[in-house]
C-alpha cells in the first residue's frame, strides 16, 4: 500500500509541476492575475507532494518491503536501522527521487519565502523550477521507478555495499543534494530575470542567500566526503580526482564564482551578464555532477552500472536543460544593460580575477573528467589520473591564493596600487619568514614550500580586514568572509603538510615486534575476533609509543555476510600535531600480520580548514538575513511614523 | 572605460581564460594521461616505459602468490588473449582475488613486467570498472 501512495504522489506531483509551467508562461505571456495568482499553491502543494513520495520511500526500506524491486536489490532485513533509512538513497532510483524532492521542497520555500521580488520575476522563477523539477519527474517515472514490485519476493534482500555503511557516508548525498538544488534555484533566479528583462541588484539580492546556502552545503559534504574516503577506503588519501569526488567540486568551484560575483551585481550593480553566465554554468556543472554520477559511466565506487537507456535519458535531459539554459541567455543577453564600470585595481577588480582563475581551474577539471569519456566513445581506453590535476590545476590555484590575500584589502571602483602594496607589507613578510624558515628547518618540495608559504601570507591578509575596527560592530558577512578565507589557508597547510612531510611504513609483523613510523614506535600486542551488527572481524590491538605517552589503536579486517564482502577499518589516533593512521592487512602462513602504518603531520587541518570555510560561508548567510529584517523593520516602522 | 568597453574586456578575458585552461590540460594531458592498457594491448602497441600507467584485466586462477616480506605480491593478469605479471607491494584491497577484474596503477619494466603502485578491485558484485565492461562480460545480479 505504502508504494502504491508513493508511486499516486510522484505522479499528482508531476502532474502539479507541468500544470505550474503552463500557469507561469499563460501568465507571463498574457499578464492575466488567474494563472498568476496560482503558480504559488501550485509550488507549495508540488512540494509537499514530492515529501510525501520521499517519505514513502524510507517508510518502505525502514519496514524491509521485499515486495518493492528497490528494497530487495539495496536492503537486507538484519541490516542496522540507521543504514535501512540511509539506504532509501544509497542507491540510483532513491537518490533521484531524493534530487527532486529537495528541489519540490526548495521551490515550495521560494513560494513562501520569496517577497522582495517582482511579482513577474517570481512566477518565471517558479516556471522555470516546474520546468527543472518535471524532467526529473518524467525520468523517475519513465525510466527509473523506485516502487516497482518484484514478483517473487525474497525472504532477506541483496544487502547494501558495506562500503557505503557507514553513518557519514549517509548524509553525504542529502547534503550534497542541497547544494546542488540550491544552485538550480539560484539558476532559476536567474532565468527568471532573463525572462522578464530584470537583471539588478533586486535579483541579485534575492539570489543570494540561495547560493550562499547551497555552497555552505557544497562545502560541507565535499570536506565529509573526502573525509570518509580518507578513513574508510584505508589508501591514506584525502582526495583521488575521482570522476564522482570531481562531480562535487565543478559545482562548488562554478558556486564560489558565483557567489563573488554576485556580491559585486547585489552591492555595485556591476558584472551583470557576467553573474548570468555563472549562475547558467554552475547549474550546468550540477547538472552534470549528477549524470556523471547517477548514469554508471564511471570508474568509481558509488557508480552503479545501471542500463545505459538511463544515461541516455539522463543525458536527453542535460541537452535540454543546459540548451535551453544557453539559448535563453544568449537571445536576451542583449536586452540586459550594461551595469556600473570600475577601474582594474579595484574590489571588482580582483573579484574578476577571482573569477577568471577560478574558471580555469573549473575547466581543467571539466576537461580531464569528461575527456576520457568523450575518448571511449572513439573507442580510445584513456585514463586521467591525479598527476594529470596536479600539475595543471596546482599552479593555478596557489595564484589563486594570491589573488584571494590581495581582494579584500582592495577599495571598491578604484584603488591606488602604491597604496595597495603598504598594506600588503605584513602577509608579504609573512609569506617570506615562512618560506625561508621551511627551508632552513625542513625543506619540503617546491609546491608544498609555496603552498604553506603562501598560506601564512593568506592567513595573515585575511585577517587584516578586521584590524583597527570595533570587532563587535563588525557586520557578520565581513566576519563570515575573514573566517573562509582563514578556512582555506588552514587547509591549504593541512594539504602541503600531508604531501610533504608523510612518513609511511609498510610491514608485514610478529606480535611484539617494534615498527617505527615518524615519531611513533607501534607493536602488535594481539589479535582476537570482534562481532558486529551484520559483521564479524580480526581486530588488531596496536600499543603506539611517543616520548613516553602511549595510546592503543584497534584497526579490523571485516567480513559481511550480506554481499559477501571484506571492507579494511583503518584505525586513526589524532594528537594535535598530525594523525596515526593504521590499516591491518593479511596474515601469512608464519604467522605475520601486514601491517601498512602512516604519521600524517597536520593532515586534520585539511578538514578543520573545510569545516572554518562552510562556517564563513554560515555567518554571511546569518549577517545578511539579520540586515534584512532590520532593514524590514525600519521600512514599517517608517509607514506608521 | 565605457561600460560597453568594459563588457567587450570582460568577455575577452572570458574566452582567454578558457582558452587558458584548455591549453594547459591539453599540455599537462600530453605528459601526464596515464594510458589505460590491457595486456594485449602492450602486444600489439610496444611497452610504454617511463611513465606512470593502468593495467586492467582478470587476475589468473592459481596465480597469486606472496613473497617472503609478507607483504609483496606476485600475480598476473590476462585478458582472454595475453597476460602480464605484476608485482605489488602493500595491501590488497578487499576485493583483490583470482578470477576477479583488478586495475593495478604503476609502471612497466623492460622485460614486460609490471610494478604496480596502487591496485583498484572491483568494488561489489554491481561494479565492473567501465575499462573493463568492454573487454568482457558482464554479470548480472538480479533477473531483470
Amino acid at each position: 500500500m505504502t508504494a502504491e501512495i508513493g508511486l499516486a504522489a510522484l505522479w499528482l506531483a508531476a502532474a502539479l509541476a507541468a500544470l505550474q509551467l503552463v500557469m507561469a508562461a499563460l501568465g507571463l505571456a498574457r499578464g492575466q492575475p488567474e494563472p498568476v495568482a496560482a503558480v504559488r499553491p501550485i509550488a507549495i502543494v508540488q512540494g509537499a507532494l514530492a515529501a510525501i513520495t520521499m517519505i514513502a520511500l524510507i517508510a518502505l526500506f525502514l519496514a524491509s518491503d521485499m515486495s518493492v524491486k528497490l528494497v530487495v536489490e539495496n536492503s537486507h532485513s538484519a541490516k542496522p536501522w540507521i543504514y535501512k533509512f540511509a539506504g532509501a538513497w544509497g542507491n540510483h532510483e532513491g537518490s533521484m527521487l531524493l534530487w527532486v524532492t529537495i528541489l519540490g521542497l526548495a521551490g515550495g520555500a521560494v513560494a513562501i519565502l520569496e517577497r522582495r521580488l517582482p511579482e513577474r520575476t517570481l512566477i518565471a522563477t517558479l516556471g522555470a523550477q516546474a520546468g527543472i523539477a518535471l524532467g526529473f519527474y518524467a525520468f523517475l517515472l519513465f525510466a527509473s521507478n523506485p516502487f516497482a514490485r518484484i514478483s517473487h519476493a525474497p525472504p532477506n534482500g541483496l544487502g547494501l555495499n558495506p562500503l557505503l555503511q557507514d553513518p557519514g557516508l549517509a548524509f553525504h548525498p542529502p547534503t550534497l543534494y542541497i547544494g546542488y538544488v540550491g544552485i538550480s534555484v539560484a539558476f532559476s533566479f536567474a532565468v527568471g530575470a532573463l525572462i522578464t528583462r530584470d537583471v539588478g541588484p533586486a535579483f541579485a539580492r534575492a539570489m543570494r542567500p540561495w547560493v550562499l546556502a547551497s555552497w555552505v552545503f557544497l562545502t560541507l559534504g565535499i570536506t565529509a566526503g573526502s573525509y570518509w574516503a580518507y578513513y574508510e577506503l584505508g589508501w591514506g588519501g584525502w582526495w583521488f580526482w575521482d570522476p564522482v569526488e570531481n562531480a562535487s567540486l565543478m559545482p562548488w568551484l562554478a558556486a564560489t564564482a558565483l557567489l563573488h560575483s554576485v556580491t559585486v551585481l547585489a552591492t555595485r550593480d556591476g558584472l551583470r551578464a557576467w553573474t548570468v553566465m555563472l549562475a547558467v554554468v554552475a547549474f550546468s556543472m550540477s547538472m552534470i555532477g549528477t549524470f556523471l554520477v547517477r548514469s554508471g559511466i564511471l570508474t568509481s565506487v558509488h557508480a552503479f552500472a545501471v542500463d545505459p537507456e538511463r544515461g541516455a535519458f539522463i543525458l536527453a535531459l542535460l541537452l535540454i536543460y543546459i540548451g535551453g539554459a544557453l539559448a535563453l541567455f544568449a537571445a536576451r543577453i542583449g536586452t540586459v544593460r550594461a551595469g556600473n564600470t570600475f577601474e582594474f585595481v579595484s574590489r571588482e577588480g580582483g573579484l574578476v580575477i577571482n573569477n577568471l582563475l577560478l574558471s580555469v581551474i573549473l575547466g581543467i577539471v571539466l576537461i580531464g573528467t569528461l575527456y576520457p569519456l568523450v575518448a571511449a566513445s572513439f573507442g580510445v581506453q584513456l585514463s586521467v589520473g591525479p598527476p594529470f590535476f596536479n600539475k595543471a590545476a596546482g599552479p593555478i590555484a596557489l595564484a589563486l591564493v594570491v589573488a584571494m590575500a590581495v581582494g579584500p584589502l582592495l577599495r571598491w571602483r578604484r584603488d591606488d596600487a602604491g597604496a595597495l602594496l603598504d598594506r600588503l607589507i605584513w602577509p608579504i613578510a609573512a609569506t617570506g619568514f615562512t618560506g625561508a624558515a621551511l627551508v632552513v628547518l625542513a625543506p619540503p618540495g617546491v609546491l608544498p614550500l609555496l603552498g604553506i608559504s603562501l598560506a601564512a601570507g593568506l592567513a595573515v591578509a585575511s585577517i587584516l580586514p578586521l584590524i583597527g575596527r570595533n570587532l563587535l560592530r563588525t557586520p557578520l558577512f565581513t566576519w563570515g568572509m575573514v573566517v573562509a578565507h582563514l578556512g582555506i589557508a588552514v587547509s591549504l597547510v593541512g594539504m602541503a603538510c600531508d604531501s610533504a612531510y608523510t612518513a609511511e611504513t609498510l610491514i608485514a609483523a610478529r606480535v611484539g615486534q617494534p615498527v617505527r613510523v615518524g615519531p611513533y614506535v607501534v607493536r602488535l600486542a594481539g589479535i582476537k575476533p570482534v562481532v558486529g551488527d551484520n559483521w564479524s572481524a580480526l581486530e588488531a590491538r596496536l600499543t603506539a609509543t611517543r616520548d613516553d605517552d602511549t595510546i592503543v589503536l584497534r584497526p579490523q579486517s571485516r567480513f559481511f555476510t550480506d554481499p559477501v564482502t571484506a571492507t579494511s577499518e583503518s584505525a586513526i589516533a589524532t594528537e594535535w600535531d598530525g594523525q596515526l593512521y593504521t590499516v591491518l592487512g593479511q596474515a601469512d602462513e608464519q604467522g605475520r600480520w601486514q601491517l601498512r602504518l602512516w604519521w600524517k603531520p597536520f593532515v586534520t587541518l585539511i578538514w578543520l580548514g573545510g569545516v572554518l570555510i562552510a562556517l564563513g560561508g554560515a555567518l554571511s548567510l546569518i549577517g545578511r538575513w539579520r540586515r534584512e529584517r532590520r532593514e524590514r523593520r525600519v521600512v514599517v516602522q517608517e509607514r506608521y511614523a | 572605460m565605457k561600460a560597453k568597453h568594459q563588457r567587450l574586456t570582460l568577455a575577452l578575458l572570458g574566452v582567454a581564460a578558457v582558452v587558458a585552461a584548455a591549453l594547459l590540460a591539453m599540455s599537462a594531458m600530453k605528459d601526464q594521461a596515464a594510458f589505460f592498457y590491457a595486456p594485449s594491448d602492450v602486444q600489439r602497441q610496444g611497452l610504454p616505459l617511463g611513465r606512470a600507467v593502468r593495467l586492467g584485466g582478470m587476475v589468473q586462477a592459481g596465480s597469486i602468490t606472496r613473497a617472503r616480506d609478507g607483504v609483496t605480491v606476485h600475480f598476473v593478469v590476462g585478458d582472454g588473449r595475453a597476460t602480464t605479471p605484476v608485482t605489488f607491494a602493500g595491501i590488497t584491497p578487499d576485493l583483490f582475488r583470482e578470477r576477479s577484474g583488478v586495475v593495478a596503477e604503476g609502471q612497466f619494466n623492460r622485460d614486460g613486467s609490471f610494478t604496480a603502485t596502487n591496485l583498484l578491485a572491483k568494488h561489489d558484485e554491481k561494479y565492473m570498472p567501465p575499462e573493463l565492461a568492454g573487454k568482457m562480460h558482464e554479470t548480472k545480479t538480479l533477473e531483470r
